[in-house]
This record gives C-alpha cells, structure tokens and sequence, in this order.
C-alpha cells in the first residue's frame, strides 16, 4: 500500500469520524438518509397516488388522514412531497455531477498545462461568472425549452466555473510537489501523472464543494420549478408547488410550508455536512481563528 | 495604483467581450427558428420578415455578432418582438424598481448583520454567538421565496399589516413605496443579512486574533476602544467586497421574489420575456445585469485596493 493511499484512507476515516461527532453533521447525515430512502421508494412508501384527483377532498386541512392536507385538486400534499424527493436528488446529483466532471477536466488542464490554455479556459471561466447563477439557468432553460432535463443542464452549466476553479488551484499547487516530479522524470504520461498522482491529492476540497454544490443546485432547481421552468405538471417538484401553491397562501398554508420545510431541511441538511467536512478535508478553507480554536 | 487599475479594466473589458458571445449565442441556442417562435399563433409574413432584418437574423453568423456588438456600443439592443418597442427603454424603465429593492435589501441586511456579526465575534461562545450561527445557517439554506410565501401569509393574511403585492413608485408616494417594499425586501435582505453575518463575524475573529489587537489589550485600552479603533476598521475592509458583491447579485438575482410579489423590475421583466419567448427582451436584459454585476465588481475591486494598499501588491 503507498503512502498517497494510507494518507488517503486516513482523510475518509477522519472525515467519517468527524461526522459522528459532530452532533449537527450527525443530524444532517440522518435527514440525508431517510431523504435518500424516500427519493428511493418515495412511490411506493407514499400513502396515495401523486395525482389521485378528488374534489371532494380539495384544500383539507392537515389531518390523521392526510397529514400535510390536501391541494386544490384534493390531492394528497404528504405524497407528492415524497415523490418530489426524487426529482430534488436526480437534479442535485446530475447537475452536480456535469459541474464536477466538465470543471475539473477543465480545472486539471489549466492547471497542469496552464501557458495559453489556462488563460483561454480560464477567462472563459470568468465569462460565466459574470452572470449570476439562476439568471444564466433561467435564460439557458428558456432557450432549450422548461423541463428536468434542460434544468439539470443549466444548473451543471452554472456550477461548472466554480469546480474548474478549485480543481485549478489545486493543480497548480500540487504540480509542484517531489512526487509529481518523480513521476515526470520516469516516464509517466501526463495523462497518467494527473489521474494518479494529482487528481487524488485535490480530492479533498472537491469532495467539500460537491457537498455545499449539491445544497445550492437543489435550491436553483427548486427556484426554476417555482417559474415554472423545471419539472412539468403534473409530476411534482418542490418549487412547482410552492408556485401553484401560493395562489392559496392564505386559505390553505399548508400547501406552501411543507413542499418549503422539505427543500429548507434538504438544503440545511447538506450544508451542515459539508460544513463539517470542510472543517475536516479542508481546513485551508477556515479563517485563522477558527483554526487555532480548532487545534486549541 | 494605476497599473492595477488599468490591468483590472483590460480585464474585464475581455470578460464583458465574452459576456456580449454568450448573450448573443443564446439566440442561436433556440430550436428552430426564434422569431417564428415568438410570433406563435400571431405569425403573419410581413411582421416575420420585419423582425428577421431587424435582428440581423437574415446574416452569417460572425456578421451578426459584430452586428450586435456595434449595437450594443451605442445602446441599442434591438427591438421586442412583441411590442416592438426599442429593448434599451424597455431594460432601462424597469431598473428603478429592481434598483429600490435590491438597495433596500441591502440596507435591511446591514441593519441587522453589522451588530449581530461585531457581538457575535466580540462575545465568541455566548448565547448571541449561539443565536447568530443559527441565523446564518438558517439564512444560506432557506429558500427566499418560501421565506417570502410566509412573510405573505402571516404579514399579509394574519395580521393585515402590509399588502401581499404589488408596486408603487418611491417618487409617486414613499408612504406607500415603503409599506410594498417591506416584504420583498425583507424576504430577501435576511438571507443577504445571514451571510454578512457569517463573513463579518469570520474577518473580526481574524483581527481579534491579531498581534496588535493583543499589544492594544496589554496598553490597558478599554475594550470599546480596541474594537473600534483596531479591530472594526481593520475587519470591516472585506466586508466592504461581500456587501457589494451581494448587492451586485440582487441586482439580477431576485427573479423568484420580483416574480412573487409582482415587483415590475428586471427580475420579473426576464420572467415575462421567457414566458412570451421575446428573446431580444432576455437577451437585452441579461446583458444589462451581467455588465452591472462586472461594474460594481470592478468598482468594489479599485475601492479594495485603494482601503487596502496590499492588494495592488498582491
């Protein structure tokens, strides 16, 4: 076993560790967990159908019989705020999951290369950060037309400078160490040196982004559906029905807090694990007092 | 001084040539044809054509873009295809709007973020500190516009104090300017408010720890004199950056609120463009926020510099 492995397996454990101990990252980790098993088997698990229509039962109250109430259809709130679980995940992973694969290529090539490709990549990077992020996903959905699909594509769009970012500066920094050096006076490819060698030792704030990453996408796709321009009716998404919701704020507060409590505690849910991952992986990240209070 | 002011305007002169490329390539991006999209159900032949050359869509691509470029030097981002009417007057007419909420926001935000951050770092561990990294952490996760949907239901449904919507200009009647203000803005100025507050209270903890506030401490100075002599003016120097960068965001980024509260600003201006597919509208109004939000950047970034000399340094 090498020591990049052992040093490896030592960050995964520490951060392990940290999340079982930190009370606040523990709570987070449950909420993710049922969040994940509810995305899962929300269909199953869910007590009716998310488009059982019944007017007879429109706009109920909360209830033993339906405990989020009703909407104005009289379907059932609890249901489709479990089966919208789903659609906040897939956004939040596939979004996130463009970001991180097309910013760190990205970032790796800069960075290793840097010269003339650095400078291309990375003003285009600047171009893109020019724009704030749910207005460049609300104008590239309304040219690709509203649906999951485009808005998991906007949302990976808008994330990406920010991946591409981090990778770089990681780059530039371990490109510099003894055994990245070795490795070039061997023989190994490029491509090989930043897989093997570099890629693994930026890991770390990687992992802490894509964790404050995927919170900030679940809020931008719950935002995009509030316009209306994410998952289409009938299926159901968060910030769709709080939008059909608030028509009826004020006869029927149900239909605007729960579908807001769920994407509120998602969103808080990874924030405190990445805060406490970051605290771990990343301790560049914190201001030097905390640091010192953390080593004290 | 000035070689970095004048290297940071090369710099954002290119950024703002790339800002132009995207906005353009957005038109490009629509499946099919755009003006026959946005003419729907209302298509005639004559309007089509009309509209085709009056957005250069009849040329080659690069002679578009430089087209636009040319155009939008001397202010004219074309014209809806909707109404017809110039985009530029469009834009323009609705940045006061957006510009009073943004501004109100902001202020609401520093009102409460400068005393909860300056007592949070100074009484580290204590209650308040408690309480101020609940509200931050409260703050970054919370959705504005599920914040606003209850600010609606208790404010406007329960108690009846403010209207749910709605706008009125500040010159028209500031009375009643500030009772429709008050929601959107506060909707979203505790979320700008829980971020200064997590950022002032991490750059004071930073001072705090510094050598010379200690030497200030071991002189025998009074703690009200070592924070604001040392401490508050040393520590407020990044925040000046936060404070503008998220005035520069709202500036474009409050669609969601603008859209809830029926706020006429740029926000929901871009709202409607998508919903009636008026890309010269997007386009002109994207463009206009981008080129704001590169400004304040580049002000915030000559102001950082001249507060703090070690940036042209850097």
């Amino acid at each position: 076993m090498s020591a990049q492995q052992v040093n490896r397996e030592g960050q995964v454990r520490r951060a392990l560790s940290a999340l079982r101990r930190d009370p606040l990252a523990l709570t987070g980790s449950l909420v993710l967990a049922v969040l994940v098993v509810v995305g899962v088997g929300g269909s199953w698990l869910a007590p009716s159908g998310i488009n059982e229509v019944d007017v007879d039962r429109m706009l109920q109250a909360p209830s033993w019989a339906h405990p989020f109430g009703t909407d104005e259809l009289g379907r059932d709130v609890l249901s489709r705020v479990m089966v919208a679980a789903r659609v906040s995940l897939q956004v939040g992973l596939v979004s996130v999951g463009i970001a991180l694969a097309v910013g760190v290529t990205l970032g790796l090539f800069a960075g290793y290369y840097r010269g003339w490709l650095d400078n291309v990549l990375m003003r285009c990077m600047d171009v893109l950060f020019a724009f704030p992020v749910l207005l460049l996903a609300v104008a590239i959905v309304a040219v690709l037309g509203p649906g999951l699909t485009t808005a998991m594509v906007a949302i990976g769009v808008v994330y990406t400078p920010i991946f591409a970012r981090v990778t770089r500066a990681g780059v530039l920094s371990v490109r510099e160490q003894v055994f990245v050096r070795a490795a070039v006076s061997v023989g190994a490819s490029d491509l090989r040196i930043m897989r093997r060698h570099v890629l693994p030792n930026i890991a770390a704030p990687l992992i802490v982004q894509t964790s404050l990453s995927l919170a900030f996408a679940i809020l931008s796709e719950a935002a995009l559906s509030f316009l209306g321009l994410g998952v289409q009716p009938p299926d159901p998404a968060w910030g769709r029905m709080l939008f059909d919701g608030r028509g009826f704020v004020t006869e029927a507060w149900w239909l605007g807090f729960f579908p807001g409590a769920a994407i509120f505690l998602t969103v808080l849910a990874f924030n405190l694990v990445g805060d406490a991952l970051r605290d771990v992986l990343d301790p560049r990240q914190l201001t030097v007092s905390e640091a010192r209070r953390s080593t004290a | 001084m000035a070689r970095f002011v004048i290297r940071r305007l090369l710099q954002s002169a290119v950024v703002l040539l790339g800002v132009t490329l995207v906005v353009f390539l957005l038109l490009q991006l629509v499946p099919g044809d755009p003006v026959r999209v946005a003419l729907g159900t209302r298509f005639d032949p004559q309007t089509y054509e009309a509209l085709r050359a009056r957005a250069g869509l009849d040329q080659p691509l690069v002679v578009q873009y430089f087209d636009y470029l040319r155009r939008a030097l001397t202010g004219d981002l074309g014209v809806s295809f909707r109404s017809g009417r110039p985009v530029t007057a469009i834009v323009l007419e609705r940045l006061p709007a957006t510009l009073s909420l943004a501004v109100t926001a902001v202020v609401f935000a520093m009102l409460i973020a400068f005393p909860l951050g300056i007592v949070s770092a100074i009484r580290s561990g204590s209650l308040v500190d408690h309480a101020a990294r609940v509200f931050s952490q409260f703050g970054v996760s919370v959705p504005d516009f599920w914040m606003g949907i209850m600010g609606i239901l208790l404010f406007s449904g329960v108690l009846g104090w403010l209207p749910p919507s709605g706008y009125v200009a500040l010159t028209e009647d500031p009375g009643r300017w500030a009772s429709h203000v008050a929601l959107p803005a506060a909707t979203v100025g505790l979320v700008t408010a829980s971020i200064l507050t997590r950022f002032i209270r991490s750059s004071m903890l930073e001072v705090l720890s510094e050598d010379y506030v200690r030497t200030a401490e071991a002189k025998g100075l009074r703690t009200r004199v070592v924070v604001l002599r040392h401490v508050l003016r040393n520590a407020l120097i990044p925040v000046v950056t936060v404070v503008a960068v998220q005035l520069a965001s709202l500036l474009g980024g409050v669609i969601v609120i603008e859209v809830l509260f029926a706020w006429p600003g740029i926000g929901r201006l871009t709202y409607d463009a998508v919903a009636a597919r008026d890309y010269p509208v997007l386009q002109g109004a994207v463009l206009l926020v981008a080129a704001l939000f590169l400004l304040v950047n580049l002000l915030v970034d000559i102001l950082y510099a001249r507060l703090d000399p070690r940036i042209t340094v850097k």
